[in-house]
Parts: structure tokens; C-alpha cells; sequence
């Protein structure tokens, strides 16, 4: 079997037989990101050297019977938000083009340790700030299912490296569905975990309340191994949960007879729902029946406060979050203005700096937080949006006194063309509707492949637990693929 | 009011000045407030410090539990409500010194609120007086900013060894009614926190930091009408403070002679003091209050504090300058003034004390032993106790001897001295080894007559009407005998002469 259509636990099981070397895993997935990243731009820097000198290492240590982590030699790309000495963190920004940072965040450390190699850094929205990777400094990735249209955001660049098997794992964040939806539009799997699950230390923050890193892969296996590696308790982080993470891996199996599935009414019967992807979550919810689901509807009555709750909270903790990117310590600085006297040249510094450093959503959302924050908005948007939050995930608290697990639509469409919604961003913000929920109240959630529309497009179901139900999620995520036969299936490139 | 009209006319100037002040304490934590950096003064710039404090990207503040217990011992000695539920929130505002900028502070939910603190002078400058607290809050201190402007070129250097080391923002009601209360607030202020063990207190290397708030009221035609309030900044020590505020209100009592403009009816001014010129200088005028944007942040949780924490704080507290400055004239009798002398000296200094009592020094005498003796030595020598060698055993030992009439207070000194000297010495065998034994009433009469046989015209200039012709005596008397006790030779020559004798 060519090795881009295994899976990472198909992969791990040959490294760990040693029927083949990471050094040749790393060496094949490389030889395919040279040959297919030209028509994708999942890819926003490679280090051959060091990856070969990674998977070589990890090689040398099987070979003098070190005990290894499952993944050691399964090799990972990671969004280009994640901190790393031995590679450039640009968040898709020209503010960070180029920026090295000193440390390891804890999640690349975990990573390191556990001894998977890098394959590079994928594309994203600026500072994660989009849903299809056009904020990017480094132009769009393109949806390997369809190259004019968008591999989704802003985790796109590990989406589409997967969907396409140039990498059979990814790191990705998800603020408000960066993982979910860029997985569901490439038709791959995705975590977003229990906020808190793992360690936020060394992600560069977007909306601190509501980031969480997670894994990307073809299938929940091969996420639940990634997540016995990168979950778990960080004293660095305090908003880390204190709690010793479950084998994920191991407990894969462990699904219980029957469970409870909640369907939730405002979503499956909300009109913006495209028809062919309502079809593909109602196969899915018959999959899940026969898999032991009782499938009941439920009602989520603050569904509609989701988007502008968010919008609201996120471009709060944003406009603090990048004020760091002032071009006084690190990163971009614009060059002096034309000799002007200026009263300020100090604010004339920050002005220019934050006009040309970052791009136009990052601007509309740091003024939109600003403005939210400030003095006599502050009530009517901030704590408004808080507000909102509580009774957001109170709905959710009484949802789960009757069900175990909701199932739904990850995005009301298939992948969009590149270009669509560049220009209008509330059609954009729109994406966001069904993935947000999970964020604002801390969910895991899964979102998974069930299906294709007719043009041949990738469509993604939702699978969204109580907080800390991280493993059954999982667990019913794997038994949905196993009862699909589901296998690696990365597009058709030539 | 009526009680400040009181004061005005007290004091005949014909406005009462009020101030409030902003102290901002450096709490001495080994570590930052949110790192594991060390808070260590005067290291080479930019040596301490760490992704945190540098607010590098995707960087987290992990809060040190040590500044928490700090705060809450202060805010129980201030009498303060300790909140059972704070939390951190951010000070959202751009400058090179802050690198993330904006400061994790506490807005709305400060640890510390109300509470207060009494102050008095124990020569009775003032009235003894009682401050109120509006809160204490725990905040991140800023960086520094080095400007180096040599050669007409503004250069701006940053150090952040400081940034991130915990600050207690403690914030008075306008209850100080005189510089000099001002003064003995922070005195009194500074020494408790230095009991508590909780800051270093020291100006000059910024642990303690201070703005005054100053305006004036003025009784116009029976109401009092208030002059716009002045904040000051760049004070550097107690006396600055003292002046700067002396300064202040004189300043604005000019200005409302020339305009009569009231508060509200100008903006709040940002005055800097200049410690050379000794006056107050306009920086800035703020129409309205500037918007920091606070709001929770989000990378740290909440800090909730129980029964037991706050149980436990108040179980850890040791005695208090207040409560010793008290006790110590019960117990020891002593007069106020001396307590609060060797109080202010700190508890080593109080210990010191105790302990030479303990060990049979007569308090009255130890006390001013130390504060005659130990104390310009200690000054003068720039040590601390335990560097001077000279034990509170030892120091009772000495005035026991000098309290039992073994040795003189004037050969007390030499013993002293010789003790200092031999660190291993008891007072005894520096007595002996000076050869000190006290002189029997019949050689110090024959000693007497000598003398006054010899001076003929002291005799006369001491019958001439003034006694402390005597005190010429004691050098010639030291001479001839350098055991005699200096007193006593007084007394004898006054008997001889008075009584006819010579």
C-alpha cells in the first residue's frame, strides 16, 4: 500500500514492525508536497533537512530498542500558529514573516518528544482570523477536491495537506470551527477538544476564552492517537484542566450499547442548510442508529445569539490579544515616515507598524473588539455577549441531561469558490453557525466525513459532547467509520 | 467641614489642604507575578526575563501564589476586607515599557478593600489620626525606559528585568490633611510593611512609589468650595512628598487668588516634582479619564480565597509597630517617644531590645544605650546588628555594671568601646582590663579637697553664683584618678564648699 493512503495507525504499525523507517515515511510524504503543494499552497515552509534529521533520529532510537511513543516516525504538519524553535511562526502575517520563535510551545514540545517529525507548516487566515485561508499573507490553499474553491479556514493548509496525503496527520485551532470546517470542506477528520484538554502555551492566542488546538486526520484513530501525545495537563497554561488525560487510543473501543443522540431542531431545519448536505447528516444519523444511537430532537433556543456572541467575544480578547504586535520588541516595524516632524513619534511608530502589518480582517476585528471594549459599549456589547454565552451554554447543560452526544451539520454549505465571500464578510462570519456553539460553551467536537454532494464535494458531520466527553466522542466517531468502512481516501491529484 | 474650617483656623491659613495618595509597593516574591523570572533589583538590563514577561507570541501568565499571600497579609494589617472571589483583569494601553501591551491588573474586584491605618507623632506634631483606604490591589509592574539623550539624538533603551514583578497598589481616601501627615503616613506605612516582610520598601531602587493627589478647600461666604485636583508624579522620597505637597498647596492657593477656578471647572492636572528647583511642573491635562478598555482576562482564572486562607493569614501575622509601640511603654515603661524610636528602627532593632532585657539590662538605660550608642554606630559604620558583633547579652551586661555603680555612664564608653573591640570580652573582664574599680568615699573626699585646694578661683566663681563652674573640675579629677566617678566629684567639692569646709 502507498503509504499516503494509510492511515497514521497503519503507518505507526509498519514503523513499529519496522517493515519500513520513518526516514522513508518522511523522505515519501516529502517527495509529495514537492510534486502537489505547487497546486495547493497547503504549505507554508518546508525544511527537508530537518525533517529527514528528525526522522533519522527517531529511527536510530527503534533501532537501540528506546520505548517509543505509537507515533514516533509518523510524521505532522502543523498550522503556522503553533511556536517552534526550528521553524518560523508567521500566523499568516506579514507582522511575523520570518518571526523565530526561542521556545517551543507545549504542544510542539509534547510533539517532539513523543518523536513524530515535522513535514512544515501549513497555511491559515492572518493570526487565524478567516474561513478560507485568504487572510493569509501567503495567498489562498486551494481545496484539493476542487482547486478554485477553498480548503476552508483557517485551518485550511492541514486540511487540505491531508486531504490531499501529503501528510497523514496535522495540527490545527479551532477559535470558532477552524478546525471543523476546513476539515468537513476537504473531507477530513477533526478534533476541537474540551477547552482546556490541551495546553494553549505557545499557540500564538486569537480569542483566548476560545482557542483549542486539536488534531487533523483521516480518521479518529489516528486523532485519538494524536491526542494520547498532545492532551494532558500543562502547568504552563492556566486554564489547562488538572486532570490526567484519558488513553483516547486505547479506549476507542469501549462504546457503550446504546446511547442518546440529540438532533438539534434549529439547525437541521434552519433554511440556509444546503439540501444535499441535510441528506448526508440524515444518512449519518441512520448510520448511528444502527450503530446503537436513539435519536431524539432537541432544542437549542439561544442557536440564533451564537454568531453575534461571538463576534462579539472574539474580536474582544483579539484587539488585546495583538496589541503585543506593536513593532517595539519583535517582529515587523514599518520604516520611519518621510522626515516629518511629528509630536509623537512613538505613536506614529505603532500607527504606521499597525497599518502595514496586519491585513483588513485583522484590522475589522481588532477595531470591532476595541470599539465593544470601550468605555460606554463596554455593558451593551462585552458583557452583553457574556451574558449571552451563560444562557449558551446552559442550553447546552439541559440538551445533555436528555442526550449523550449531538449530531448536526459542521457548515450549512459545501466548499465555497475562492473568492466568494472574500469581499463580504458577514456572509463569511455566517460560516461559523453551527461550529461557534462548541467554542462558546467548551465542547468537544468532531467533525467527520459522511458523505459527497453531487459535484463530488466533501460534506462533514458534527458530533458534539459534554464537556470532558472528549474519548466517547471519539469513541463514536471511530465505531460511525468503522460502520462505514470508512478508509484514508486523499483526493485525486495528478 | 466644620472640622476643617477648624484646622484652617488653627493653622491661620485660610484653606484646609486635602490628600490622597497612590502607593504603589513592590512585593519582594523571589519570583514574578506571572513568571518564574527572578524580581532581583539592579541586574544587567534585560537578564531577567522569559517569554512571559517579554509578552512573546503564544506566551501564558501562570500567577505566583506568594504575591497572593503577600496581599493578603498587607491587606490584614490595613484592616482591610480581603475579597473572597478576585480576578485579574486587563489594563489595555500602548508604550514600550509594557510589551504586551496592555497590564494584567484587578479593575473592578480589587483583593484588598477599605480598611486603615492611624497615624500620630509622638512629639504631637499632629493629632493623632486615623486613614481610610479606598482598596489594594495586585497588578504587574511596567518595564523601564531608558532615555539617553546625548549628543541631541533621543535614544529610548528598555529594560523588562522589572516587568512583571507583583505591585500592591494601595489607594488612601483624601483623608491626609497636612504634608507632614502625608509624611508620617508613608513612614508609618512603609515601616509595617517591613514588619510584615511583604516589600523592601526602598525609593531610590522604586520598591515603594508614590503620586499624591492634592487640591484645596476653601470657606467662600460659609460653603466650601473645592480648587481642581492636582496629581503628582516623580516623587523620590518622603521629604519629596513633603515638599512637593507643601509646594502644591501654596501653588494653588496663588492660583485661585488670580482665577478662582473651582473643581470641575478645569481638568484634572499631571503635575512632575523637581526635586532641585522644588517645584511642581504641568505635564499633562486629561479632559476625561483616559479608556483602558478593562476586561477579565481570559488566560487566568479567577483567584477564590477561603476562610481557611484568610484563617491562616491572620494565624502567620506577627505583632505590629502600633501594637509594639504600646506595649513596649506598658511593659518596659518607657516613654513614648522611645518606643517609637526603637520601633521605627524595625524588629531587629525591637528584638535587640528585648532581648537585652531579658537577659537583665534595666530597660530605661538599654534603651537609650541603643539609641544613643548602637544606633550611630550602626548608622555610622553603614552595618547591621548581627555585623556588629556586640550581643543583646552583652549590652545588658554593660548596664547592668553601669546601673550597679561599677562603672560611670562617661567610662561606660570605654568599656564599650573595648568590648567592640574583643568581640569575645564580657563586660566584666573589659572593666577589669581597664583597670576600673570603683573609688571609696574617703579617697574621693582627700581627691576633693585637692582639687579645691588647688583651684582657689573656682571656689570663688562658684560662690560667685554660677555652679557649673564645678564641671571644670572632673578633667583634673580624671587625671588624677581616672576612676572617679565624674558625678560624685560634683557633689563632694559642692558639700566642701557649701558646708564652709574650704
Amino acid at each position: 500500500m502507498e503509504l499516503h493512503l494509510a492511515s497514521a495507525a497503519e503507518i505507526s504499525r509498519q514503523l513499529v514492525t519496522k517493515q519500513i523507517s520513518a526516514k522513508e515515511v518522511v523522505h515519501h510524504f516529502l517527495s509529495r508536497i514537492s510534486r502537489l503543494d505547487a497546486g495547493l499552497n497547503a504549505f507554508v515552509h518546508i525544511d527537508t533537512e530537518l525533517s529527514l534529521h528528525q526522522a533519522e533520529q527517531i529511527d536510530n532510537r527503534r533501532a537501540s530498542g528506546d520505548a517509543l511513543n505509537p507515533l514516533a516516525g509518523v510524521p505532522i504538519a502543523i498550522k503556522d500558529l503553533l511556536c517552534t524553535t526550528d521553524m518560523p511562526t508567521t500566523c499568516g502575517s506579514r507582522f511575523c514573516a520570518g518571526y523565530m520563535s526561542p521556545y517551543d510551545g507545549t504542544v510542539i514540545a509534547r510533539m517532539r518528544a513523543a518523536g513524530m517529525p515535522w513535514l512544515g507548516k501549513t497555511n491559515l487566515d492572518e493570526f487565524a482570523m478567516g474561513g478560507s485561508t485568504e487572510t493569509s499573507i501567503f495567498g489562498a490553499t486551494r481545496n484539493p477536491w476542487d482547486v478554485g474553491r477553498t480548503s476552508g479556514g483557517s485551518s485550511g493548509g492541514s486540511a487540505a495537506c491531508v486531504a490531499a496525503g501529503l501528510a497523514p496527520l496535522a495540527i490545527g485551532t479551532d477559535t470558532g470551527g477552524s478546525i471543523r470546517q476546513p476539515a468537513a470542506f476537504c473531507g477530513v477528520s477533526g478534533f476541537k477538544p474540551t477547552y482546556g484538554s490541551v495546553s494553549r502555551y505557545g499557540v500564538v492566542a486569537y480569542a483566548s476564552s476560545l482557542d483549542q488546538v486539536g488534531p487533523m486526520a483521516h480518521t479518529v484513530e489516528d486523532l485519538a492517537l494524536a491526542m494520547d501525545v498532545i492532551s494532558g495537563h500543562d502547568p504552563l497554561d492556566s486554564t489547562s484542566l488538572p486532570r490526567v488525560a484519558p488513553g483516547y487510543a486505547a479506549g476507542l473501543s469501549q462504546t457503550p450499547l446504546r446511547f442518546r443522540v440529540g438532533v438539534v431542531r434549529e439547525q437541521i431545519e434552519s433554511e440556509g442548510l444546503n439540501p444535499e448536505v441535510r441528506a448526508a447528516i440524515v444518512n449519518a444519523l441512520s448510520v448511528l442508529k444502527d450503530c446503537g444511537g436513539e435519536v431524539r430532537e432537541i432544542s437549542l433556543p439561544h442557536s440564533k445569539s451564537w454568531v453575534p456572541a461571538y463576534y462579539v467575544i472574539a474580536p474582544c480578547e483579539a484587539s488585546s490579544n495583538l496589541s503585543r504586535f506593536d513593532g517595539a520588541h519583535f517582529g515587523f516595524r514599518a520604516a520611519s515616515g518621510d522626515g516629518e516632524k511629528s509630536s509623537s513619534p512613538l505613536v506614529d511608530m505603532y500607527s504606521r507598524t499597525r497599518s502595514q502589518g496586519f491585513g483588513a480582517e485583522v484590522k475589522r476585528r481588532i477595531m470591532l473588539g476595541t470599539y465593544a471594549l470601550s468605555a460606554g459599549y463596554y455593558d451593551a456589547y462585552y458583557l452583553k455577549a457574556l451574558q449571552v454565552r451563560r444562557l449558551i451554554r446552559h442550553d447546552f447543560d439541559l440538551a445533555f441531561q436528555d442526550v449523550d452526544l449531538l449530531v448536526g451539520p459542521v457548515t450549512p454549505n459545501v466548499a465555497f469558490r475562492l473568492g466568494e465571500k472574500v469581499d463580504d464578510p458577514l456572509q463569511m462570519y455566517l460560516e461559523d453557525l453551527y461550529t461557534v456553539g462548541a467554542n462558546l460553551a467548551g465542547l468537544p467536537a468532531l467533525a467527520i466525513p459522511c458523505g459527497r454532494s453531487q459535484a463530488g464535494l466533501p460534506i462533514g458531520v458534527q458530533l458534539q459532547g459534554k464537556p470532558l466527553d472528549d474519548a466517547f466522542v471519539l469513541q463514536i466517531g471511530h465505531r460511525y467509520q468503522q460502520a462505514i468502512g470508512w478508509r484514508p481516501s486523499p483526493a485525486p491529484l495528478s | 467641614m466644620e472640622a476643617e474650617s477648624g484646622t484652617a483656623l488653627m493653622n491661620s491659613i485660610p484653606y484646609s489642604v486635602v490628600i490622597g495618595l497612590e502607593v504603589h509597593v513592590q512585593l519582594k516574591t523571589k519570583s514574578k507575578l506571572f513568571c518564574r523570572c527572578s524580581t532581583e533589583f539592579g541586574r544587567p538590563p534585560n537578564t531577567q526575563v522569559c517569554p512571559v514577561c517579554l509578552g512573546l507570541p503564544g506566551a501564558l501568565p501562570v500567577l505566583n501564589k506568594r504575591a497572593i499571600e503577600y496581599a493578603i497579609r498587607t491587606g490584614l494589617s490595613l484592616n482591610s476586607q480581603i475579597a473572597s472571589f478576585t480576578k485579574w483583569d486587563r489594563k489595555n494601553y500602548f508604550y514600550p515599557d509594557l510589551p504586551k501591551g496592555y497590564q494584567t491588573s484587578q479593575f473592578d474586584l480589587p483583593i484588598c478593600s477599605r480598611g486603615f491605618l492611624d497615624i500620630s507623632d509622638s512629639k504631637g506634631a499632629f493629632e493623632p489620626k486615623r486613614i481610610r483606604f479606598v482598596r489594594a490591589h495586585l497588578e504587574e509592574d511596567a518595564g523601564k525606559s531608558m532615555h539617553d539623550e546625548k549628543a541631541g539624538k533621543a535614544d529610548s533603551r528598555i529594560d523588562l528585568n522589572r516587568a512583571g514583578t507583583p505591585l500592591l497598589e494601595i489607594v488612601t481616601e483624601p483623608d491626609l490633611r497636612s504634608p507632614q501627615e502625608a509624611r508620617a503616613f508613608l513612614t508609618e506605612l512603609r515601616l509595617l510593611l517591613l514588619y510584615l516582610d511583604v516589600s523592601d520598601c526602598n525609593m531610590q531602587e522604586g520598591s515603594l512609589r508614590c503620586d499624591a493627589n492634592v487640591n484645596l478647600h476653601i470657606p467662600v461666604e460659609g460653603k466650601v468650595v473645592a480648587t481642581p485636583i492636582t496629581e503628582i508624579k516623580n516623587l523620590n522620597s518622603f521629604r519629596a512628598v513633603e515638599r512637593a505637597v507643601a509646594y502644591e498647596s501654596t501653588r494653588q492657593w496663588d492660583q485661585w487668588k488670580i482665577d478662582a477656578v473651582a473643581l470641575g471647572q478645569r481638568p484634572k492636572q499631571t503635575r512632575g516634582w523637581d526635586d532641585v528647583q522644588g517645584v511642581t511642573i504641568l505635564q499633562r491635562e486629561k479632559e476625561e479619564s483616559s479608556d483602558y478598555r478593562y476586561f477579565p482576562c481570559p488566560d487566568l482564572v479567577p483567584v477564590i480565597l477561603n476562610q481557611s486562607d484568610l484563617t491562616d493569614a491572620q494565624a502567620s501575622l506577627c505583632e505590629l509597630p502600633a501594637a509594639i509601640r504600646s506595649r513596649l511603654v506598658q511593659q518596659y515603661e518607657l516613654k513614648d517617644y522611645d518606643s517609637d524610636v526603637i520601633v521605627s528602627q524595625g524588629k531587629a532593632i525591637v528584638d535587640y531590645f528585648e532581648q537585652a532585657v531579658a537577659s537583665g539590662g534595666p530597660a530605661k538605660r538599654v534603651s537609650s544605650w541603643i539609641q544613643q550608642d548602637i544606633l550611630r554606630l550602626l548608622n555610622e559604620r553603614q552595618q547591621s546588628l548581627s555585623e556588629l558583633g556586640f550581643s543583646a547579652e552583652r549590652l545588658a551586661d554593660l548596664t547592668k555594671a553601669i546601673e550597679a555603680g561599677v562603672v560611670d555612664t562617661s567610662r561606660g564608653k570605654e568599656v564599650f568601646a573595648k568590648m567592640l573591640d574583643q568581640p569575645n570580652l564580657s563586660a566584666q573582664a573589659a572593666i577589669e582590663a581597664l583597670g576600673i574599680k570603683s573609688v571609696g568615699e574617703d579617697e574621693l573626699m582627700v581627691l576633693c579637697r585637692q582639687l579645691l585646694t588647688d583651684n582657689s578661683k573656682v571656689i570663688a566663681e562658684y560662690r560667685g553664683g554660677n555652679p557649673k563652674a564645678l564641671a571644670t573640675l572632673i578633667g583634673q579629677a580624671k587625671k588624677k584618678n581616672p576612676n572617679a566617678d565624674p558625678r560624685k566629684v560634683q557633689e563632694i567639692c559642692k558639700q566642701l564648699i557649701d558646708s564652709g569646709a574650704v
